[in-house]
């Protein structure tokens, strides 16, 4: 496994030209992400967290302000940085094992090596006997562990995480964020996670970014010492939660009440 | 509805499942009572004298000149040497249509290129050709080539085209986070999310053909199923020129058919892919 790296995010600023004006989406974004940290973005929607996230994913290239791993500045998208999206967006004409082949970019492989990671990596998101389905043939679910499962394949050395489990019901995002701490636990990238789910966020992540919208610049960063697995309705989780939401609603404690 | 149903994946599944591929479902009866009746009705009228064999033959003479025009291997020699055009013509017309449509879906500046030309050409219907081409060519075998391939090119080359340029963003993304060079990208992601397109342009290409060559043949020739419609009614035989008639609707209908059974086979994975078949009520 590569050594992991620090991710510098310095002076980030982003713009959208749009035909009714310029929207900033993120200003004099700064952060800097230790190896192995796991971080949530939370924020009300248009914050601009997203954007944030395919800027380091290299999805977006005009942007002012430097992103980068370790020594190297980041430019363009690379399989040391591996991504999750809200859609699995698993391609439907493979099945699940080629679907996850396809995200193995390694080369020099031989078929049985190819074929053993590929296994490997089947294994570790729970789904021994689908690697000849078809992506229709799973739940949505078992679609987004096939993504995380390609995402992971080349032992990214972070994980990115566009609201993985936002369309996923109550209790199947419960159980995938389970899901996703044991695997985060083999696996230990960093991880970047960006949320809606308030409790998701803290339920997952070493910190919390809270970013307020329009423009996207960080408000507050809120450190989440508990020991993992967390009990949601433990006083600290619920601290924390208030102190997340007066961030978001600016202290008004109708809304924050409403909330908790 | 079982309680799965609420998953779209299912629900496409489910409607797979119940597209009705056969007449023999449990609403048979009611789909084979009315062409019953219209028979009957048919018959009966000949039979009574209120039509006239001569315009109007009964559905037994039909029947009779039919099996007379299969023993004596008439109706199959016509019928093989149209297949055999219809071959040819659409090789030439679906091929082309096939090489030029991902040319102008995968590089900008071919399209840009024929993007006036073929918007000029793509109107005029394919007999508009056919004064021309004779002029050229004379009632030639390359003649009705030629005008199948007009009509099959433009439904493959428009499908192709379609399929290609709308391969969804969102797996562009993946492919380039993956690392995934041009090449590589365009025949593991492009091809394939074109593929269900291109084999509807196939599809209604082969149709168009079928219809371009039973035209070409009424107007232009000495043999193929057309002719024998053409030259059946110049004889004053119209239960032959019925037997022609029909056997067009039977073939049209075969080669649709194992179109679609080839595409079923072929793209799997398309649950959208209900293609013609007819889409179960939901209850």
């Amino acid at each position: 496994m590569e050594t992991l790296e620090t991710l510098y995010i310095k002076d980030l600023n982003k713009t959208y030209h749009a035909e009714n004006g310029d929207v900033h989406a993120l200003e004099n974004v700064n952060l800097t992400i230790k190896p192995g940290e796991f971080i949530s973005f939370v924020g009300s929607s248009g914050c601009g967290k997203s954007t944030l996230l395919r800027l380091i994913a290299g999805l977006e290239t005009e942007f002012t302000g430097e992103i980068s791993l370790g020594e190297n500045k980041l430019v363009g998208p690379s399989i040391d940085r591996g991504m999750v999206f809200q859609e699995a967006r698993l391609f439907p004409w493979l099945t699940v094992e080629a679907n996850i082949s396809f995200g193995l970019v390694k080369e020099n492989l031989t078929k049985e090596e190819r074929k053993k990671i590929v296994d490997e990596h089947i294994e570790l998101v729970n789904l021994q006997g689908f690697a000849k389905s078809y992506p229709h043939q799973l739940s949505g679910g078992m679609q987004q562990r096939v993504s995380i499962a390609r995402a992971l394949v080349n032992y990214p050395k972070i994980l990115l995480l566009d609201e993985p489990f936002g369309a996923l019901d109550a209790f199947t995002r419960l159980q995938m964020q389970q899901e996703f701490l044991r695997i985060w636990e083999i696996e230990k990238t960093t991880v970047l996670l960006v949320t809606h789910d308030v409790d998701e966020a803290i339920y997952l992540a070493d910190k919390v970014v809270v970013l307020s919208s329009r423009p996207g610049t960080i408000s507050k960063i809120i450190h989440v010492n508990e020991s993992r697995p967390r009990d949601r309705s433990s006083s600290a989780f619920t601290d924390i939660k208030r102190e997340i939401y007066k961030v978001i609603f600016k202290d008004d404690n109708k809304l924050i009440d409403y909330y908790i | 509805m079982s309680t799965i149903a609420f998953n779209p994946q299912t629900i496409g599944q489910k409607i797979i499942s119940t597209a009705n591929k056969t007449i023999f479902d449990k609403y048979w009866l009611i789909k084979v009572i009315p062409p019953i009746l219209l028979i009957i009705g048919w018959e009966s009228a000949s039979r009574f004298g209120y039509l006239k064999p001569l315009i109007l033959p009964a559905p037994s003479a039909i029947l009779k000149a039919g099996y007379l025009q299969i023993e004596s291997g008439e109706l199959f020699h016509h019928l093989g040497i149209s297949l055999v055009r219809i071959t040819k013509g659409y090789a030439v017309g679906a091929g082309l249509g096939l090489v030029l449509g991902l040319l102008i879906g995968i590089f900008k500046r071919f399209d840009l290129a024929t993007s006036l030309v073929l918007n000029f050409l793509r109107p005029i219907p394919m007999f508009a050709w056919m004064p021309l081409i004779i002029l050229w060519l004379g009632i030639s075998e390359t003649t009705k080539t030629s005008i199948i391939a007009i009509g099959c090119f433009w439904p493959v080359l428009l499908n192709v085209i379609a399929g290609v340029k709308s391969v969804d963003k969102k797996y562009l993304e993946v492919a380039s986070i993956l690392e995934k060079n041009r090449y590589q990208t365009l025949v593991k992601v492009v091809l394939p999310s074109a593929l269900p397109s291109i084999f509807t342009g196939l599809r209604i290409g082969i149709g168009m053909a079928w219809g371009a060559v039973v035209a070409a043949e009424v107007i232009a020739s000495t043999s193929g199923i057309g002719f024998l419609l053409m030259y059946s009614r110049e004889m004053w035989q119209p239960d032959i020129t019925f037997v022609g008639t029909f056997s067009i609707g039977i073939i049209g209908l075969l080669i649709e058919r194992l179109f679609k059974y080839i595409e079923d086979h072929l793209i799997k994975w398309n649950v959208n892919n209900t293609g013609n078949k007819r889409v179960g009520r939901i209850k």
